[in-house]
């Protein structure tokens, strides 16, 4: 509950905030509660993994690009602010829609009891024989996101 | 635990980055958002396999590495994506997506 509530909370300080480094930051906390989340539902291995990711190569990837592009203390134009109630109103009446579809859905409940299941002994298993060949073609994609990373980056 | 609780919460989340999306004119602002956006369908969806492997159809574990695999499709998309925002950095010395509206000259 009060994962939720500081998730809540640090997304709309990522979509609110003026600076976008505090942006950067509110989003670290958000992915932070969201691997609690994880782990409050027996999904260890991807806590780890989503922490690793998110939070130690993306946000900091993140983090780079606006270092060069210095825009610390740039101002967003903040004329057309009637385009601004339009979105949040669009994206509120989308929450409205979203729950009240939802809000009479009967669905089993969650367990709390522990399972193995999201340990990386299982998981692993599960990956290098089932999944093997979907876990080759993703390296393939991060080959060649790498590569198209590097032209598209490069000066030309 | 009902699932509501998760099922709700991740719309919550989902819905603030719409919204993100909508509102901000920071193309990496848009980015982080689309990012939000991802993990909180993320977070459904290991809600959603545990709670049917709690049911006993299916087993959490080709679930969870679902939710691994579009992690992997994240990270490849935020390298790619941002050497495009810096490319257009470069080009147009703003990341305010207005500029975008043409992309011809």
């Amino acid at each position: 509950m009060v994962l939720s509530v500081i998730a809540l909370v640090s997304a709309l300080g990522v979509v609110l905030s003026k600076n976008p480094v505090t942006s950067v930051l509110c989003l670290i906390v958000t992915f932070f509660t969201i691997a609690g989340h994880y782990i409050m539902l027996n999904a260890q291995f991807l806590a780890v993994v989503h922490i690793i990711v998110y939070a130690g190569a993306i946000m900091v990837l993140f983090l780079y690009v606006m270092m060069l592009m210095n825009l610390n203390a740039e101002l967003e134009p903040q004329k057309r602010n009637w385009l601004k109630y339009a979105g949040a109103i669009s994206g509120g009446a989308l929450l409205v829609v979203l729950v009240a579809a939802l809000r009479d859905a009967s669905m089993p409940a969650i367990s709390t009891e522990a399972s193995e299941m999201g340990l990386i002994k299982n998981l692993g298993q599960l990956l290098f024989t089932q999944y093997v060949v979907p876990f080759e073609v993703s390296s393939i994609l991060f080959l060649s996101a790498m590569v198209g990373a590097v032209v598209i980056g490069k000066k030309d | 635990m009902p699932v509501q609780y998760y099922i709700f919460l991740s719309i919550a989340l989902f819905c603030i980055g719409v919204m993100g999306v909508l509102m901000r004119r920071n193309a990496i602002i848009i980015f982080m958002c689309i990012e939000l956006m991802l993990n909180a369908v993320n977070l459904l969806l290991v809600a959603f396999s545990k709670m049917w492997a709690d049911a006993g159809r299916v087993d959490a574990g080709s679930a969870q590495l679902f939710v691994f695999f579009i992690m992997v499709v994240a990270a490849a998309e935020v390298a790619v994506g941002l050497a495009i925002i810096t490319m257009v950095y470069r080009n147009t010395h703003s990341v305010d997506i207005n500029i975008l509206n043409r992309l011809k000259n």
